[in-house]
């Protein structure tokens, strides 16, 4: 069914933003649109320089056992004294670090701005960000920035359009998020390790449970989800020994380096009993059988479908909304298309144009598909993420970046925005005709006020400025 | 040790004695000088470690629930900074030190807000709403304390200013405020601008933030190079436009900025390490705001707070958890400071809370409530809309110096 301003909610909403010629395809049929691009397998970034993590965590390894090395003294400058100059080697190492991780992000964040400006399943697209910052891991943390990347191309990209549990399964298993969360080496307290350890050296290690709370409040129940401080701590002990592979002798070896690595000595014997229920598995089974239960939770329903409607629908989603929304998702055991259809489907999805305002990292996708820009220097690409305020798998907590327009309309993200749109008017002024485009890509949603204004303007450099710069480009 | 608890209680049921009968209408006399005040609130968001910031080193159980977590008593190497028997600061709080002996600073220490689970997200909204609830509100209690106070004359639209590209909850609501990031992007020219602002004449939002931007940027003065993400200039062009902002007569008195990197369950280190080296750039940043405000210095006073603290033990990996009572801080030129107020529940197993965490027993409400009657001038009858539901979290007074 033709309909222009279901077609701007289409590409705007769902999509990444209109690329020139796109509205017009998607007016024959807004939904049958969306929908189409629901089938077939989820597109993958084909950038054979990317690296996978498991390479990226075992070269970092490698680095710092030479670091280690270095810190307990280099034989050939110990020799002579000069701790002087094993200083300088040291802090070369560490720079060498960031020569690992520097390139392999730039490379990330430049391969995905790639793909979601030019991508003709733009609705898969934005779905893929969507869990990439639900289960978002930060750069925050220096070692993420050599992962974060591989993490959404390997854990995250490749499920979106299958079930949550597989998806939650691979998210939690990755190595990128048991580095971030800290559980590669959460100790079980009466675990082999930890008892031999206590034994011979009176060394007491243990759990740390930063990774089962988060994927309690975060990641499945949601903070109101029912559980208890004394479910996460049982929870933590259950997935104790969820690590990763590790290359050379002693205690850290095992398994394929950078790789998941279950760890038999670490993990805490025993039955747990976890928001009602007692897992009594051994090993890996264990943590495996409380996420299933947790994955098809009605608590993980209810907070899922929440986040999907803020991210789709509206800042504050009708409540009736959600509950449908999650009725879909526990009777489909957690079928993601099936959801995304439903989503698709609801009436109020479709009632009104421009309901969200957009994040940074919106603002300059659409962009750069509207203007169909080119990316002529790869270095610049990460800083512009950062200097608009969200640099790209930065968010400041696990939480991910916040979905609401209140986190994202400050007055100085704003002007931001302003100083980069004219810099992008000055740009692509000569080449692009303003006016045509506004209506190419915003449909019904460009106002007359726009309209006019984008005809009087004193040059089609500005033209394009203020085309970046009109309120129904700023939203969504 | 029991007698130094015992003193410790004593004296602070002094404090809480005199916080009773009148309190609500002491410094009225001040309400109308509280044009000059200025109040720079920092967010510590992800938890800090109420433990290590500021250590109970005289506490019999500290050191061996803390393993390597723990500081040295004060002497010892990197030892932590005396404060007096029982608490002392982290060994790289040098400035905090000095400002402590120079009588201008005030520690509390088992300090919580009201909320009592270990969530950050909504710990952090407890403490930017002033409501207990997570997520019941959509405004700050600092930004209602400003709507409610009496507006100096002389001085701009904006009574506040939040650094950072985006405002948090805690400035949002019905009091006007700026918000200022640094830019390495060239400026618009004046026709482009005024054009934009027609294109905003319908936009009651954006028309309202892009003059808001414009007013705040005429203020923070130079803005020569952008803020690292990271590094020793982390806080650097953040300090120089806090004070920029604040220094300048006609400007915002109260300013908010947020710092991160406090969430430390793995390898948080002890004098050195992790935590260590925040706390010392933090440290650092605060000794540069001092420098910069100048005379304004006289008239401020900066709150440090975070969501909550973390568990009392190490965990297993060199770091600790979420955890519930920790430490905040009141610092400037306009504090009645060199003192530790708290009202120490100590560390045996019985006496933490769930026995995992340092016992809250001081509301952090009532140093808000304190400061914004005290300092800012806020009229007493308006704390109830400040702070629902908390009549009987008293404010502390004699906070600040006649």
């Amino acid at each position: 069914m033709r309909d222009s301003t279901a077609a701007a909610i289409a590409t705007n909403r769902f999509g990444l933003g209109a690329r020139p010629g796109e509205l017009a395809v998607c007016a024959e049929d807004p939904r049958g649109w969306l929908e189409a691009q629901l089938k077939g397998p989820p597109p993958i970034i084909p950038d054979p320089a990317l690296q996978s993590t498991a390479t990226m965590v075992a070269t970092i390894d490698k680095v710092r056992a030479q670091n280690r090395l270095l810190r307990a003294g280099n034989p050939a400058t110990a020799a002579t004294g000069d701790a002087r100059q094993n200083g300088q080697e040291l802090v070369a190492a560490v720079m060498k670090l960031g020569e690992i991780y520097r390139p392999a992000y730039v490379g990330e964040v430049t391969a995905r701005l790639r793909l979601a400006s030019t991508t003709d399943r733009p609705f898969i697209e934005r779905i893929t960000q969507f869990w990439s910052n639900h289960f978002a891991v930060s750069v925050d943390k220096a070692i993420i920035l050599g992962v974060a990347g591989s993490y959404e191309r390997e854990a995250i990209r490749p499920r979106v359009l299958g079930s949550f549990q597989d998806l939650l399964m691979a998210v939690e298993r990755h190595p990128a998020m048991l580095l971030y969360l800290d559980n590669y080496r959460s100790v079980g307290p009466d675990s082999m390790l930890a008892v031999r350890a206590q034994e011979r050296a009176g060394k007491t290690l243990g759990i740390n449970e930063n990774l089962a709370r988060e994927i309690m409040e975060l990641h499945t129940l949601g903070v109101d989800g029912g559980y208890t401080q004394a479910d996460v701590t049982a929870f933590a002990k259950v997935i104790t020994g969820w690590s990763i592979g590790a290359a050379g002798k002693g205690i850290q070896a095992g398994g394929t380096p950078g790789e998941f690595y279950f760890r038999p000595n670490i993990h805490e014997p025993g039955a747990q009993s976890v928001c009602g229920r007692r897992y009594s598995q051994a090993g890996l089974d264990q943590g495996q059988s409380v996420l299933i239960d947790l994955a098809h939770a009605p608590a993980t329903a209810r907070h899922i479908a929440t986040q999907l409607a803020r991210h789709f629908i509206a800042d504050d989603p009708p409540p009736d909304l959600v509950n449908k929304l999650a009725q879909v998702f526990l009777r489909s055991g957690g079928d993601l298309p099936t959801v995304y259809r439903a989503l698709i489907a609801e009436e109020a999805a479709w009632w009104q144009p421009l309901t969200k305002f957009k994040t940074p990292n919106d603002y300059v996708i659409s962009a750069w598909r509207a203007l169909d820009m080119p990316i002529d220097d790869a270095r610049k690409v990460a800083p512009l993420f950062a200097s608009l305020g969200q640099r790209v798998w930065s968010p400041n907590s696990p939480a991910g970046w916040p979905d609401r327009s209140a986190d994202w309309d400050g007055a100085s993200a704003l002007m931001q925005r302003l100083r980069w749109a004219d810099e992008i008017g000055q740009r692509f002024g000569a080449t692009v005709n303003a006016v045509q485009l506004a209506s190419q890509i915003l449909g019904t949603t460009l106002s007359d006020n726009t309209r006019v204004a984008l005809t009087r303007a004193a040059s089609a450099a500005q033209a394009v400025t203020l085309l970046l710069a009109a309120p129904e480009f700023m939203r969504r | 040790m029991d007698t130094l608890l015992m003193q410790r209680r004593r004296f602070l049921q002094g404090a809480v004695l005199a916080t009773g009968g009148a309190l609500l209408t002491t410094r009225l006399s001040f309400a109308g000088t509280g044009g000059d005040s200025r109040l720079v609130v920092v967010i510590m968001r992800g938890a800090v470690d109420g433990l290590a910031a500021v250590p109970p080193y005289g506490d019999p159980d500290y050191a061996h629930l803390r393993g390597g977590l723990a500081i040295a008593a004060p002497g010892a190497t990197d030892g932590a900074l005396r404060l007096d028997n029982l608490f002392g600061l982290h060994p790289q709080l040098t400035f905090l030190r000095e400002s402590f002996a120079a009588g201008e600073l005030t520690v509390f220490h088992a300090a919580a807000t009201g909320y009592r689970d270990r969530s950050h997200f909504d710990g952090q909204d407890v403490l930017e709403s002033g409501v207990i609830v997570p997520h019941a509100a959509q405004t700050g209690w600092l930004n209602r304390a400003l709507a409610a106070r009496p507006q100096a004359a002389g001085h701009g639209a904006e009574r506040g200013v939040a650094l950072g590209s985006n405002v948090p909850l805690l400035m949002r609501g019905p009091a006007a405020v700026a918000s200022w990031a640094p830019t390495k992007l060239a400026e618009l020219d004046e026709d482009t601008l005024q054009r934009i602002a027609d294109l905003y004449s319908h936009d009651p939002m954006l028309g309202q933030r892009l003059g808001d931007a414009q007013s705040a940027n005429t203020m923070a003065g130079d803005e020569s190079s952008g803020m690292m993400a990271g590094g020793n200039n982390r806080y650097e062009e953040l300090i120089r436009a806090t004070a920029g902002f604040l220094a300048n007569d006609a400007g915002p008195r109260v300013a908010v900025f947020d710092t991160t990197g406090w969430d430390t369950h793995a390898n948080e280190g002890g004098a050195r390490g992790q935590l260590g080296t925040r706390l010392g750039a933090l440290d650092g940043a605060l000794r540069k705001l001092k420098t910069q405000l100048g005379p304004t210095w006289r008239n401020t006073a900066i709150l440090a707070v975070t969501e909550f603290g973390r568990t009392a033990a190490v965990n297993g990996t060199g770091g600790s958890d979420h955890g519930t009572g920790t430490a905040a801080f009141l610092l400037g030129g306009a504090v009645h400071g060199g003192r530790v107020i708290s009202d120490w529940p100590g560390l045996s197993a019985a006496n933490l809370y769930q026995q995992r965490d340092v016992n809250p027993t001081l509301d952090v409400r009532a140093v808000f409530k304190g400061t914004l009657v005290e300092h800012l001038g806020v009229p007493a009858g308006a704390l109830a809309t400040v702070f629902p539901d908390s009549e009987s979290v008293r404010p502390l007074r004699d906070l600040f110096r006649a």
